[in-house]
């Protein structure tokens, strides 16, 4: 076995390096993470992302991994062809001076999940920011899809959590949805170690 | 459901909060991490490669009128995962401070000059052997405010994909010898020396080119396969 190199901050100056296309580099990725002609329900995410005194973070990348409307991901270990092959699945979003990140996407599919269950409509997210040392893994979920009740990964939240993985719908605006990620304290999101 | 990936590794990481890395005490999670199954959604992850890179962006000191200051390096080494293979096409991100120790972003205010022709960003992908080049200069020692004359050692930021959502890696590379290594905080995180021996590339006299820059050796380790479980009788 060989040893792994340690997790270190992205540090206060990520964007230099994580979204290069804002110094002058092409744009290999961003917030868009499904154009117009891509089959499937489409969606806004937004949300912020706040401290342990909910205080909102400036300076924190989000990154989103998700599944097409069939639930199938951009990847050979999927193996499922994709509807598109401008569907790669990735988004990249560095938070606002007001801690906001905003993604447009569209709702996955359900994907398969241990057993032979299937998995509710998620995105997987990661969090890094000035103060993380290592990268934080989450989900968001749908509050309103019916799925949720049998999902494998959400069973193992404590119910009194569950809560903190939820976008809600906007009634104002249809096809958005509010995602705030609470990095500490009460109603701290719920992260994963896979 | 067997694990795809290994975890064991994890230990390498530092803890979410560690103190005395300010900025950790209200961004670190205080509930226990929820640990999961590792599903179609964790042993996949995003695909980018040489079709999403230029050649040229692996040079950071061609990307300007004229060439910044300070000592021309090159930065070359392999990815592996932890069983010692080879990560192919992986995209590889960096970014750094100038040779003076000052970063071209608005919220950097240390009086350090910028250098009109140095950006210090860039990508490199892996070749089908894992390896990857840079070229860049030495970054700059500079000073922040986590505690009473704090200064970062020298250190070029990498983030890098890997072949699934769980492999994904952001580190910083150190330069040997550093003798700010004792008082950094962040590097200091991590707190099994060994571990943040493998945050520092080694000087590679075969990777200096006469005449033209100093060479180092920085191979990166990401998460790899979990153990293959023994057969049973």
């Amino acid at each position: 076995m060989t040893d792994r190199t340690p997790s270190q901050t992205v540090g206060p100056y990520l964007h230099l390096g994580l979204t290069q296309g804002d110094f002058g580099a092409p744009e290999i990725f961003g917030p868009a993470v499904a154009n117009a002609g891509l089959p499937g329900i489409h969606i806004r995410v937004e949300g912020r992302v706040l401290d342990g005194e909910s205080v909102p973070l400036p300076d924190a990348l989000i990154e989103i991994w998700q599944a097409d409307d069939k639930g199938r991901y951009a990847h050979p270990a999927d193996g499922r062809p994709l509807a598109s092959n401008s569907f790669r699945g990735f988004g990249r979003c560095a938070t606002d001076k007001d801690g906001s990140f905003h993604f447009a996407t569209i709702k996955p599919g359900s994907v398969p999940g241990p057993n032979g269950a299937a998995q509710a409509p998620h995105i997987n997210v990661g969090v890094l920011a000035r103060g993380v040392l290592k990268r934080l893994f989450t989900r968001i979920y749908f509050a309103d899809d019916p799925a949720n009740a049998n999902d494998p990964i959400l069973a193992l939240v404590p119910a009194d959590r569950r809560e903190t993985l939820m976008a809600n719908p906007d009634a104002k605006s249809p096809g958005l949805f509010r995602f705030d990620i609470r990095l500490q304290g009460a109603n701290e999101t719920v992260f994963f170690d896979a | 459901m067997n694990d795809i990936y290994s975890r064991a590794g994890d230990a390498a990481d530092p803890p979410s909060l560690s103190p005395e890395y300010r900025s950790t005490v209200l961004r670190s999670p205080s509930r226990p991490l929820v640990i999961i199954p590792q599903t179609l959604s964790e042993i996949t992850g995003p695909v980018y490669g040489h079709s999403d890179v230029l050649p040229g962006e692996a040079d950071l000191t061609r990307q300007h009128a004229g060439e910044p200051q300070g000592e021309r390096i090159i930065v070359q080494g392999r990815v592996l995962d932890e069983g010692g293979r080879p990560v192919p096409n992986t995209l590889i991100e960096i970014w750094q401070c100038n040779a003076a120790g000052r970063y071209i972003h608005e919220t950097d205010q240390h009086p350090a000059p910028l250098d009109p022709n140095f950006t210090g960003a860039g990508r490199v992908v892996t070749d089908d052997r894992g390896h990857y080049q840079f070229t860049t200069v030495k970054p700059g020692a500079y000073p922040w405010r986590n505690h009473h004359n704090a200064w970062r050692p020298a250190h070029i930021h990498l983030s890098l994909f890997g072949p699934s959502f769980l492999t994904r890696l952001v580190t910083q590379m150190y330069f040997p010898g550093d003798p700010l290594f004792p008082f950094d905080p962040i590097c200091n995180a991590v707190t099994d020396a060994k571990a943040r021996e493998r945050m520092i590339c080694r000087f590679d006299l075969e990777t200096t080119k006469p005449e033209w820059a100093l060479g180092y050796n920085f191979d990166i380790v990401l998460r790899g396969p979990a153990a293959t479980p023994p057969d049973s009788d």
